[in-house]
C-alpha cells in the first residue's frame, strides 16, 4: 500500500502532459440464438499511470452482468468482475520495452489489439480467438517487445514472453513462453505477421498463427485475416469493413455508416479439447451495420448464420459503446 | 429469431442514437499549460513542416490501423495515451516523439 501511494504521489506529480488516464469502454449488448436473447450491460475501465520517466502501470479491467432466459419463462442474471491484466512497462531503450506482470498474450492479432468492447467491429470476437490464448488469455511473467528496425519503407516489430502457472483467480495463466513477430510495409498499408506459442504444463501443445491486415490510404476499407492452429483443431477469419467520405466525409450521418462481413470456419482433427473451438466443423458468416455517432459512441449491430452439422443457427446481436477517455484528476489551471 | 426480443434493442438503440446525434458536439480539448515540459524528450527534427506530418502519418499508420480517433482529447494526457500506444503498438521512439507533437501541435 506504500508503494502505491508513493507511485501515486510520484505520478501527481509528473509534467502536465503525462497525467493518469483512465479510459475504457460502457456498454450494453444484446444476443439472440436460438429464441433466447441475453442481455450484457458492461464496463471495461483502462488505467494508465506513469510513474517517472521510464516506468508505466496500466490495467484494464472488465464488470458485466449477463441477464439470461431460465427456461421456465423467466430471466437469471449472473455477473462478473475481473481484471484482464494489470502490467508494469519499462521503456529500457528506444528498441525495447520490458513488460512485467500480468499481460495480455500477444498471440495473433485479436487478444491484444481488437478485444476491448471500444475497438472491436462486431460484438463477439472471432471462433478461433481461444487458439493460442491458453484459457485465459494472459500471462503471468514477463515479456520483451518494441520495434526492432524501421526504415521509410518497412518495419518490424516483436514480442516473446515467459509465463508462470498460476491458478490465482484474477491472475489465472499457464507456464508457457511464445512470441509474435510484424512486419509492416506503410506505403502498402500492409501488415503480415506470425505468431507462435507453448504450453509447458499437461500435454505440451504449440500453437502457431498468421495475420495479415491490409487498409489502403484514404479509401475507407480495411481487411483483416488471421489463421491460426493448435495441436486438435485449426481455423480462419477474414473480416472487411468499410465507411465512404463520398457523401460529405466521414462524420456526415451517410459517413458514418459501417458495413461489415466477416467470414469464418474452424475445423477439427478430433475432440480432445486444449481450445475453446466448437466441437465439430463451424462455417459461420457474419454481416453487420455499425452506426459511428458522435462522441465517441457505436452502435453495432450483426446478423450471423451458422453452419455445422450439430445444427444451424441465426445469432442477432445489438449493441451500444460509449468509450470515454479523460485524465485521472482536474490538472491545475486546466 | 423472436423479433418481440430483437425489435425492443432496435428501437432502444435508435433513441439513444437520435438523442447523441442532436446533442451539442463538446469539445474539451484545452491549450497545454505554459511551461509544461512532456515527458518523453521533444524529438529534434531539422524539418519541422514534414515532421508535423509524419504525427499525422504516423497515427493513421499505427493508432488508427486498429481503432478510430476519440473525440474531445485533452493535452493533458497526451504523454501517457503516447507512452501506452508505444507498447500496445510497439511504436519506435521516434514515432512515439512524432505522435506526442502531433496531438501536441
Amino acid at each position: 500500500m506504500a508503494a502505491l501511494a508513493l507511485m501515486l504521489v510520484w505520478a501527481h506529480s509528473a509534467p502536465a502532459q503525462d497525467t493518469p488516464l483512465v479510459s475504457g469502454g460502457v456498454g450494453f449488448l444484446t444476443n439472440t440464438a436460438k429464441g433466447n436473447t441475453t442481455y450484457t450491460p458492461l464496463i471495461e475501465p483502462l488505467a494508465a499511470v506513469p510513474v517517472g520517466q521510464h516506468f508505466l502501470i496500466e490495467s484494464r479491467a472488465s464488470v458485466l452482468e449477463t441477464v439470461a432466459p431460465d427456461g421456465k419463462g423467466g430471466y437469471e442474471h449472473s455477473h462478473f468482475a475481473g481484471l484482464t491484466y494489470l502490467q508494469g512497462d519499462y521503456m529500457a531503450t528506444p528498441h525495447l520495452t520490458v513488460v512485467g506482470g500480468s499481460f495480455l498474450l500477444p498471440f495473433g492479432t485479436y487478444n491484444e489489439r481488437l478485444s476491448p468492447i471500444w475497438i472491436g467491429n462486431f460484438q463477439d470476437g472471432p471462433l478461433i480467438t481461444s487458439l493460442g490464448l491458453l484459457s485465459s488469455g494472459t500471462g503471468l511473467g514477463g515479456q520483451l517487445r518494441g520495434s526492432a528496425i524501421q526504415t521509410s519503407k518497412y518495419s518490424f516489430d516483436y514480442a516473446a514472453w515467459f509465463s508462470a502457472r498460476s491458478g490465482n483467480t484474477q491472475f489465472n495463466a499457464q507456464r508457457s513462453f511464445g512470441g509474435r513477430g510484424s512486419l509492416y510495409l506503410p506505403e502498402q498499408r500492409l501488415e503480415v505477421g506470425a505468431s507462435y506459442d507453448r504450453s509447458l504444463q499437461g500435454t505440451q501443445e504449440n500453437f502457431y498463427g498468421i495475420h495479415i491486415w491490409w487498409e489502403p490510404k484514404d479509401e475507407g476499407f480495411r481487411l483483416r485475416s488471421e489463421y491460426a492452429r493448435g495441436h486438435h483443431a485449426q481455423g480462419y477469419w477474414i473480416e472487411t469493413d468499410y465507411r465512404t467520405s463520398a457523401f460529405g466525409g466521414l462524420d456526415s450521418w451517410v459517413g458514418r455508416f459501417e458495413p461489415l462481413f466477416r467470414m469464418q470456419q474452424t475445423f477439427r482433427r478430433d475432440t480432445i479439447v486444449s481450445d475453446g473451438l466448437p466441437l465439430v466443423n463451424t462455417q459461420r458468416a457474419d454481416f453487420g451495420l455499425d452506426y459511428n455517432l458522435p462522441h465517441n459512441t457505436r452502435i453495432l449491430t450483426s446478423y450471423s448464420r451458422q453452419f455445422s452439422s450439430t445444427g444451424n443457427e441465426n445469432i442477432w446481436e445489438t449493441g451500444i459503446v460509449y468509450r470515454f477517455l479523460f485524465p485521472a484528476w482536474k490538472g491545475k489551471g486546466l | 429469431m423472436r423479433a418481440k426480443h430483437f425489435v425492443p434493442g432496435i428501437l432502444m438503440l435508435a433513441a439513444v442514437g437520435a438523442a447523441s446525434l442532436s446533442a451539442p458536439q463538446g469539445h474539451t480539448q484545452a491549450a497545454p499549460p505554459a511551461g509544461s515540459q512532456p515527458r518523453i524528450k521533444q524529438y529534434q527534427s531539422p524539418k519541422n513542416a514534414k515532421a508535423e506530418g509524419d504525427g499525422e502519418k504516423i497515427f493513421q499508420q499505427n493508432c488508427a490501423r486498429c481503432h478510430a480517433t476519440p473525440e474531445g482529447f485533452s493535452p493533458r494526457i497526451s504523454g501517457t495515451a503516447v507512452w501506452h500506444m508505444r507498447v500496445r503498438a510497439n511504436l519506435s521512439e521516434h514515432d512515439a516523439q512524432e505522435l506526442l507533437r502531433y496531438l501536441n501541435p
